[in-house]
């Protein structure tokens, strides 16, 4: 009695490409012209990079389990793109400097995310929440009513543009993939990716097996500070100019689009590939949304039962009777 | 014989930090705005409080099952937008009861809707209250686009500058909330509450109905965030469609310096009230304390991370002992 399954990052992904084909269909949609719809596939394909990565860190977390999960996500983007912006000042050289200040910065903060919530027992929820109060504030301070600082040409160039002109492949699509490999590699190669779903799974079953559990605990959000850091630097990139409430869009659209992916929000299971197809889609429906030229309030409610509909598919959760 | 008096004091009374934590701030509060307990400040500050207060409190039933509602800002938006746009300005007080009660019938419904997708078809409470928070709030700016609307002035003025022998509404409400918690905690009810947001597994093992008791909570939230709903509308006597985006992570919060665990199974509902109160009060020391605007949102969010932190401090300089 084997039932057919699908696996949610194929699912995800498969239903991408049907909404995107049904999208051609519009009155304004792309028709039968392949250019265009090569174009606009290109297109949200690159906006969902930045949801993409900077959902790599929340992924992380939510593996790790016991509640796990990161509300300081969009701040951190928000301090990091400013960090960026200012750190480099137009200057290609300082982009070096600025990315590894931007993988500190979120790093720390995730430490400090972490210990909270090893050593003090705090919940991950109102840790991360809480904290992401504290970057908001140093943000306006830091911020201070206005920051001066410039995108270096670099930046534009390996974010926002193709590969070339006979091979329009945004570059950061190609930056993309490397990273999903590496992150791949990094759950399902190493002992750090191991350890991670094992104490998602089980903690005392973990801390028995011999896992350092508050260390990969302190290391998971850490590193997921560090990508969420990754993510405010590559979408300074795209944006290049920075505002107050540049990350805090993508903080809840980051949480969905793991689950959207079959990623357990109860930890233990998941996969960066299923985050990299929830992004896509999320992406793809919000800005299907957009192009529909609908009222805002409708354009909710269709988001609002989008979701539902995606997570009634595959975010199931076990049955109580077994 | 101290050890076990702190250990009874934090496990059987959750709240009990809350409470520490409320005394403090009152007093810091009342050293800053020594009118503080007079009649009026009392009214005033309560009245702002009072929605949050009664949505934390569903909030905290909700979490003691064992889930979690992000969608309450929602469900206030609605009964906000309802409100403000069905009784008008000019309207009647008879046309506001009778929207007070559809309002309250709303709230259930949509409390029903999260109920339905989260204990029968058993998605992740998180992400589906996320979900239909995107619906509540869309209906709600479906309802009214633009912020306008308002309800009659002797409705909003019932709310804000009633006080019945000298004590402000809001202290009969949170009485009437905390009267009706303590008996529900007493009865069977109570009792599958905690069981179930304790460890539904186990719960159901032992034949209580747990998905029965897991739509409820979230029933319960949903006419909570109306009522809820309900007394912001009187307190700023308009509508707008955003109004209840900045409460539900607030709610949480309150929850949790509260003293109820984000886990479930742990705590109730008198801590979130108490909580919610500190809440206000900690803005409230802000103000007074004349930091420098940039400063504010630094400084309460640093006040709140710290309230939040002090129990696992206290408890990791006590195991060191």
């Amino acid at each position: 009695m084997k039932r057919f399954t699908i696996s949610p990052p194929v699912a995800a992904l498969l239903l991408a490409v049907i909404l995107f084909v049904l999208s051609g269909l519009l009155p304004n949609g792309f028709g039968s012209d392949m250019s265009i719809a090569r174009a606009q596939a290109l297109n949200i394909l690159r906006l969902s990079v930045f949801l993409g990565v900077i959902a790599a860190g929340q992924t992380l977390v939510i593996i790790s389990g016991f509640e796990g999960i990161d509300l300081s996500a969009g701040s951190i983007v928000t301090l990091t793109a400013i960090a960026t912006y200012v750190t480099v000042n137009g200057a290609d050289e300082k982009v070096l400097p600025a990315l590894f200040l931007s993988l500190l910065i979120g790093a720390f903060i995730g430490l400090l995310n972490g210990a909270g919530i090893t050593f003090l027992k705090i919940s991950p929820f109102v840790m991360t929440l809480g904290m992401s109060g504290v970057v908001t504030g140093a943000i306006i301070i830091a911020n201070h009513g206005n920051v001066s600082g410039k995108v270096a040409p670099i930046m534009t160039r390996l974010i926002a543009r193709p590969l070339s002109p006979e091979f329009p492949i945004p570059n950061v699509l190609i930056i993309w993939l490397i990273f999903g490999i590496l992150m791949w590699l990094l759950l399902e190669r190493t002992t750090f990716g191991k350890n991670l779903f094992a104490i998602g799974v089980n903690r005392v079953t973990a801390k028995l097996s011999g896992v350092n559990v508050t260390g990969m605990n302190l290391a998971a959000y850490s590193l997921a500070g560090a990508l969420a850091g990754f993510g405010g630097f590559l979408l300074v990139g795209n944006t290049g100019v920075v505002m107050i409430q540049l990350g805090q869009p993508y903080l809840f659209p980051s949480i969905a689009a793991v689950a959207v992916g079959g990623t357990l929000l109860s930890g233990g299971k998941g996969s960066y590939w299923g985050t990299m197809a929830g992004a896509i889609v999320l992406t793809l429906i919000t800005s299907l949304l957009t192009t529909m030229q609908m009222p805002d309030s409708v354009r909710r409610m269709v988001l609002g039962a989008t979701l539902l509909v995606l997570i009634s598919i595959y975010g199931r959760q076990r049955s109580l009777r077994q | 014989m101290k050890r076990f008096t702190w250990n009874m004091l934090m496990t059987r009374y959750p709240a009990f930090f809350a409470l520490i934590l409320l005394g403090l701030a009152i007093i810091v509060n009342f050293i800053l705005q020594p009118n503080l307990l007079e009649r009026d400040t009392l009214n005033s500050n309560m009245r702002v409080w009072l929605p949050i207060i009664i949505l934390a409190a569903g909030q905290a039933v909700v979490i003691l099952g064992g889930g979690i509602d992000i969608s309450v800002g929602g469900i206030v938006s609605i009964v906000n937008t309802i409100l403000a746009t069905r009784v008008g300005l000019e309207g009647s007080p008879d046309a506001m009861w009778r929207y007070v009660a559809l309002s309250l019938l709303v709230g259930a419904f949509a409390g029903a809707i999260n109920g339905f997708f989260v204990a029968y078809l058993r998605l992740q409470p998180i992400i589906t209250t996320y979900a239909t928070s995107f619906l509540y709030a869309g209906f709600a700016l479906y309802i009214l686009p633009n912020p306008g609307g308002g309800i009659p002035a002797t409705v909003a003025e019932l709310y804000r500058n009633t006080s019945p022998l000298g004590l402000p509404l809001a202290f009969y409400v949170i009485a009437v909330v905390l009267g009706l918690w303590w008996y529900i905690r007493s009865t069977r009810y109570g009792n599958y509450l905690f069981a179930v947001g304790g460890r539904a597994q186990a719960a159901y093992e032992t034949a209580v109905p747990v998905t029965a008791v897991q739509f409820s909570t979230y029933v319960i939230s949903g006419v909570m965030a109306a009522f809820s709903g309900i007394a912001i509308t009187m307190l700023s006597g308009s509508g707008n469609a955003d109004i209840g985006s900045s409460m539900t992570l607030n709610s949480i919060t309150a929850v949790v310096i509260g003293g109820t665990a984000m886990s479930g199974g742990v705590g109730g509902v008198a801590g979130p009230v108490m909580g919610a109160i500190t809440l206000g009060i900690i803005q409230n020391i802000v103000s007074f304390a004349h930091i420098d605007t940039w400063w504010e949102t630094l400084v309460k969010a640093s006040i709140i991370v710290i309230a939040l932190a002090t129990p696992g401090i206290i408890n990791l300089f006590r195991r060191r002992e």
